[in-house]
């Protein structure tokens, strides 16, 4: 029998307070002299998924873009206010950018996998990182399949190349690829667009489970799919936060006009 | 409201609105009808609010099928989703309103040819003038998307209610003194009850043009000013 007053003082216990593992502030955005982002303020929470939605141009991509860095990547591009991830401005000069990047993983529009074979695809960036002998590398690419819902597909042809894969497939080897690496932030830049229904569903169901263990953006121009995989949305519109709310909220009672006629497709 | 980019998405919604108001209309006179069925015991005018029920029923299998072939082609979202699923509940009020319509106008013809107490009605009209008056009212509401009107629906269900308590007591006086009246003023009594359900479902209804309009629910607290006579055992009908 179990003892109701035993249980009791849990009940006193707080419950583990959510957290925001990044927190953006004031963050202006440059390519050369055009100004891409103004004044963005948001924050992503820890282990939830951040949906960010609006027309093409209006800077989500280039949101993504600064929350690990890659705009670094390309000259005259720079970043202006602070971004901090728990805590530490990653826009300061003197962070270590491959640190940064092992922290905050990636997955783009098009499957990218290497030309060289599945197991390597994953191995390899965990070689960048970290020295491992053959057996834990074994287990860590299994491991790294396996939460990217692929290891059942290709367990038996490890090393096939990793462009015969289906789009679908390579777009999860590429999530395999980000989460072998083990960060703490994944960036999903319109994962599914190239995708067809069912390896979308896989994709979601992959988001779904992923955000158990990481903290989740994705920048999407499916409406639908926002509201089905996030729990945050952010709606831009030229380089400006113009809501961010509880996807819940949103989709059903914007505050904002501009959100609600771009969600209902009013936008002319 | 600006259109949307794809007009027949506009047209669609539009479907929609146009057959709710329909259906309003129908109920509307449906009520207004019924209650002149049973005051002036006229046959005709109670078959007539009999035969129009069908009409309301095929209206709102009609709106449910365009709202659900709605949502699966366009997947709405905000404020089209709110009127959609509005137009749902709408459509389930008014065809419920009809059927109590329906109800009334069918106990006019069963008390036709009864032993008539001319005054226990008048209390009963009074309370269906009241409950006409939310229907227009709120179907205004519906159709200008005006909060504030459909929030005055909301609060005047109370009066109803105080009525539906007043009525019951003037037919128990009337069943008091005459054993005669019981059969014909106990078919009264549930026609007071059908009335206070269409203040009701006025109310539903008013709640969700709030719902529609603001993405908000109104408090579940809703005034009331009902039943006192239930702490004395009398069973309701």
């Amino acid at each position: 029998m179990t003892d109701a007053t035993a249980a009791a003082p849990a009940a006193n216990v707080p419950k583990p307070q959510a957290i925001d593992k990044i927190v953006v502030r004031d963050l202006d955005f440059y390519y050369g002299q055009s100004l891409a982002l103004k004044k963005v303020t948001l924050s992503l929470r820890e282990h939830h998924v951040t949906a960010f939605i609006g027309p093409s141009g209006c800077g989500k991509s280039t949101l993504l873009r600064v929350l690990n860095r890659m705009y670094d990547l390309y000259p005259g591009q720079r970043a202006v206010g602070e971004v901090m991830l728990d805590g530490e401005n990653i826009l300061s000069p003197d962070l270590d950018l491959n640190l940064l990047r092992s922290r905050v993983g990636m997955v783009f529009q098009k499957p990218t996998p290497f030309p060289m074979s599945i197991y390597d695809n994953i191995a390899f960036g965990m070689r960048l990182y970290e020295k491992l002998p053959k057996s834990e590398m074994d287990g860590r690419v299994e491991l790294a399949l396996k939460r990217s819902a692929l290891w059942t597909e290709v367990k038996d042809k490890l090393n096939a190349s990793g462009l015969s894969l289906s789009g679908g497939q390579q777009q999860r080897l590429c999530i395999a690829r980000t989460v072998a690496i083990r960060p703490e932030v994944i960036l999903f830049d319109e994962p599914c667009s190239a995708l067809d229904p069912i390896a979308t569903a896989k994709i979601e169901e992959l988001i779904d489970e992923l955000a158990d263990d990481y903290t989740i953006a994705i920048v999407t121009h499916s409406m639908q799919q926002a509201a089905r995989v996030s729990q945050f949305t952010a709606f831009m519109y030229l380089g400006e936060m113009i809501e961010f709310d509880d996807t819940s909220k949103v989709f059903t009672s914007p505050r904002n006009k501009r959100t609600q006629d771009y969600i209902t497709g009013r936008f002319g | 409201m600006v259109d949307h980019i794809v007009r027949s998405y506009d047209k669609d919604l539009d479907a929609l609105e146009r057959r709710i108001a329909e259906m309003g209309g129908i109920a509307e006179k449906m009520v207004i009808d019924a209650m002149d069925a049973l005051s002036q015991a006229d046959v005709a005018l109670a078959n007539q609010v009999v035969a129009t029920d069908p009409r309301l029923d095929a209206l709102q299998r009609d709106i449910e099928e365009q709202a659900i072939l709605t949502i699966a082609r366009r997947q709405p979202m905000a404020i089209d989703l709110r009127e959609i699923v509005g137009a749902i509940r709408v459509a389930g009020d008014l065809e419920r309103v009809g059927d109590l319509a329906k109800n009334i106008a069918k106990r006019s013809l069963k008390i036709g040819m009864e032993a008539r107490v001319p005054r226990a009605i008048v209390g009963l009209r009074h309370m269906n003038d009241v409950a006409t008056e939310l229907m227009k009212d709120v179907l205004d509401a519906y159709a200008q998307r005006d909060t504030e009107r459909a929030r005055a629906v909301w609060e005047r269900d109370a009066e109803i209610d105080a009525l539906e308590d007043s009525v019951f007591r003037d037919l128990l006086t009337h069943m008091m003194e005459d054993p005669r009246n019981i059969s014909f003023c106990a078919h009264l009594l549930f026609c007071s009850k059908n009335v206070e359900r269409i203040g009701d479902h006025a109310t539903n209804i008013a709640e969700t043009v709030f719902y529609l309009v603001t993405g908000e629910t109104l408090p579940a607290d809703r005034p009331k000013g009902r039943h006192e006579y239930e702490p004395t055992g009398i069973p309701t009908p």
